[in-house]
């Protein structure tokens, strides 16, 4: 069958078991677009309002899914646009594969009109792209990214492709059977030796804390996980990217670590004899001070990408695999165990935690964060998708929302991609079209991507969305009156009508400015077809609590006063 | 000759495949990672799609098995050996321009050669071109030999290493298109 460049590559996203792209037409990319036309029956088309929402949006998606998520650009700015996108799914291991149309082969260098050098823009922030030179490659290629972004541990693989390939016509014959690349072998299982080194850890540990990342929701590993944690009553610390890798209301898990997670967690691992690391990578949001982290621990680290091992972390048995197949091989000779003055000690941090708890001790009059999202919990049966944009509503999401499982809490982990949350929404309900999705933002990232409201109305997406709005870049004014002497600069914000703003795209809205409102405002969003944008009108100047300063110990976090206690 | 490790250095070499912007890519990598390179070569093997590159980093800074595991994530870097702390030999090659403009520097250069693997390779009136080949170390004495006479321009080629005896670095990867596009075999 003779095809063209630009057939063949919508052929091999159907061969990829794609249905959905989001992307943003131009002229280098035309050909591909105009191609479409002959797929709308099987490939649907997603137009965004800027491309960084369509790398957002593929992001969102796959990380709703599991699939790759798919987005397609034009040259030069269209590429460009992309790029935020892609170093957030670069960062948080999400399988992405991005189209871009280039300029013909033989005006490649020569500065033609909307020329990027795409491949060398994105190469840092990609797992692998490629430049398509010969019409003869492109199939090959483009299962190839399919491939490498899936594979191992995941990320984004561009493929960038000459307008002349996309019109070239070639006999199409579909690459069957597996890709074998040689420079390309993905860990898979641990040796004998290392599961034997780390069952003697585990056997001999009296106060054991698990750390469950990314990579267990990624490997499909929750099943093995909770078997480990329940078998030898190892408490389980989650990581912002991991949680809800284990249901967070099971008595084996006590929360979640790092920079603002529970201070139990961080007491915690401060205080454990083994860490048992499973698809982390010991990012310094999680670490705080590497020199004085968890001092008297012995440290076993699965990862799947083994220049993660050791390097930022010492571990004692690093084990490069994939975390469900090194959890199936030690599971038969895990000894079931108990460690009760251990996880006695973690109920008194709790319980010490429980008394600092702001939805307890608060009693102003406005509203404020932790309300709203522990009522959007409370109201969504705590089961909807959330995907989070960056900073205090972000961190508040985390400590408000338990999730019960897997790849229900989206959020730029690694990156901290201001913007990300509406598209990534809007993806994430493309991939999981029967379930309630909500993005809760603040009001500075949401004016970085609201273009893409008119991609949810053009498409009817029934994303809610919750913005948390309390005039200023939270996160930032809060560093500011911790460590700037209280200098608000660049971070007091000017604000449009956001309900106005809504009503201008034709969104149904609504302003909430006291608790009482919150139920009939989630009631509200959840029982109205469409988009829906509710704006949580609160405090200005909340804390986010606890917090570790940067680079400073785990254990010595800024805490939140006891009720009653005076603030020191 | 055999020789013990340069100090202080990692020396990994690496199997590429011989395509466009695989140097970029492995360049790319250790400036964001901040690795500290000493000298990196690339070469061509007898296998006509695969490229040899030995990279020489400083330890003292990063250590062989984070370099190693990063160059390995790299799709188009085949194999990945460090040969430092293991026996392997190694040369670096220099050209260095040096002032012979009278009977003085002309017999101090020719008594230098003789003590070293090294030889004149060009003589004019005012400048001699001399090559050396040798390890790291050898081939730094012997500029600190030469310095004296007057070097007037210089370059070094940076290291190429090799694993002793029957550690065998190769590789039998073959791509799966040639250069004119045409399919050699069927891949899969």
């Amino acid at each position: 069958m003779k095809l063209t460049g630009a057939e063949i590559i919508l052929e091999c996203l159907l061969r990829e078991n794609v249905r959905v792209m989001f992307g943003y037409p131009g002229g280098a990319i035309l050909p591909t677009y105009d191609a479409m036309t002959k797929y709308t029956d099987r490939l649907h088309h997603v137009l965004v309002r800027h491309e960084q929402g369509a790398s957002h949006m593929a992001d969102g998606y796959a990380r709703a899914t599991g699939d790759v998520g798919v987005c397609i650009a034009t040259s030069g700015p269209g590429a460009t646009n992309l790029i935020t996108g892609l170093a957030t799914a670069m960062m948080d291991s999400v399988p992405v594969v991005a189209i871009t149309g280039q300029v013909p082969v033989a005006a490649i260098g020569s500065d033609a009109f909307q020329e990027t050098d795409v491949t060398g823009a994105s190469l840092p922030i990609t797992k692998h792209n490629y430049l398509v030179t010969d019409i003869e490659e492109l199939a090959y290629t483009i299962k190839e990214a399919f491939h490498i972004a899936r594979s191992g541990r995941p990320g984004p693989v561009l493929v960038d492709v000459p307008k002349d390939i996309q019109t070239a016509v070639t006999e199409f014959e579909y690459p069957e059977g597996p890709i074998t690349l040689p420079g390309y072998r993905p860990p898979a299982s641990a040796t004998e030796e290392q599961v034997a080194a780390a069952l003697e850890l585990i056997k001999g540990a009296e106060r054991p804390v698990i750390l469950a990342g990314h990579g267990i929701i990624m490997s499909g590993a929750s099943r093995e996980l909770q078997e480990l944690a329940e078998r030898a009553q190892i408490p389980v610390a989650q990581t912002l990217l991991g949680k809800g890798c284990m249901p967070e209301s099971h008595p084996m898990v006590i929360g979640w670590m790092g920079m603002h997670g529970d201070a139990c967690c961080n007491y915690a691992i401060q205080e454990a004899d083994l860490l048992i690391a499973l698809g982390m990578r010991f990012d310094d949001r999680v670490t705080g001070n590497l020199n004085t982290y968890s001092p008297n621990s012995r440290k076993i680290h699965v990862d799947i990408d083994p220049s993660e091992l050791n390097k930022n972390v010492r571990a004692d048995v690093p084990i490069a695999g994939d975390v469900k197949t090194v959890l199936r091989q030690l599971l038969p000779d895990v000894p079931s165990k108990t460690h009760q003055p251990w996880m006695a000690r973690i109920r008194d941090w709790q319980e010490d935690s429980d008394e600092r708890d702001i939805l307890k001790s608060y009693d102003g009059d406005k509203l404020i964060s932790a309300q709203v999202i522990n009522d959007l919990w409370k109201y969504t049966g705590g089961d909807a998708i959330t995907v989070t944009d960056v900073g205090q509503h972000q961190m508040i999401e985390a400590q408000y929302y338990p999730h019960q499982r897997p790849s229900t809490l989206l959020t730029s982990g690694g990156l901290g991609t201001m913007g990300y949350g509406l598209p990534a929404a809007i993806g994430a309900k493309f991939g999981k079209p029967d379930e309630e999705v909500w993005a809760v933002v603040g009001d500075g990232g949401f004016q970085m991507t609201m273009c893409e409201l008119a991609t949810a109305m053009q498409e009817n997406v029934k994303v809610n969305i919750a913005i948390i709005n309390n005039g200023f870049l939270g996160m930032v004014r809060q560093w500011q009156e911790l460590f700037y002497d209280h200098r608000y600069h660049a971070t007091p914000m000017f604000n449009p009508d956001f309900c106005k703003l809504a009503d201008a795209f034709g969104i149904p809205n609504m302003r909430v400015t006291s608790r009482d409102q919150v139920a009939a405002s989630v009631e509200f969003a959840r029982s109205t077809d469409g988009p829906v944008l509710i704006e949580y009108v609160v405090e200005k100047e909340e804390m986010v609590y606890p917090m570790v300063p940067a680079g400073a110990d785990l254990h010595n976090m800024v805490r939140r006063p006891k009720r009653g206690e005076v603030k020191a | 000759m055999s020789e013990q490790n340069e100090n202080n250095k990692v020396v990994v070499v690496a199997l590429v495949e011989n395509k466009p912007g695989v140097l970029n890519r492995v360049a790319s990598l250790f400036r964001r990672r901040a690795f500290n390179v000493d000298s990196l070569t690339v070469g061509r093997t007898h296998r006509p799609h695969v490229s040899r590159m030995t990279i020489v980093v400083d330890s003292e800074q990063t250590n062989a098995y984070k370099i190693a595991s990063n160059l390995a994530k790299l799709i188009n870097v085949i194999d990945v050996q460090v040969l430092s702390g293991q026996p392997h030999v190694s040369r670096d090659l220099a050209l260095i321009k040096v002032r012979s403009d009278d009977a003085d520097s002309r017999n101090a250069m020719t008594e230098i050669c003789e003590r070293y693997p090294a030889r004149i390779i060009d003589v004019g009136p005012k400048v001699a071109i001399v090559e050396i080949t040798g390890t790291e170390t050898l081939v730094a004495q012997f500029i600190e030999e030469v310095r004296p006479i007057g070097i007037v321009e210089m370059i070094r080629t940076g290291v190429v290493a090799m694993g002793r005896g029957t550690r065998i670095h190769d590789t039998e990867y073959q791509p799966v298109f040639q250069k004119n596009g045409s399919r050699q075999q069927n891949p899969l």
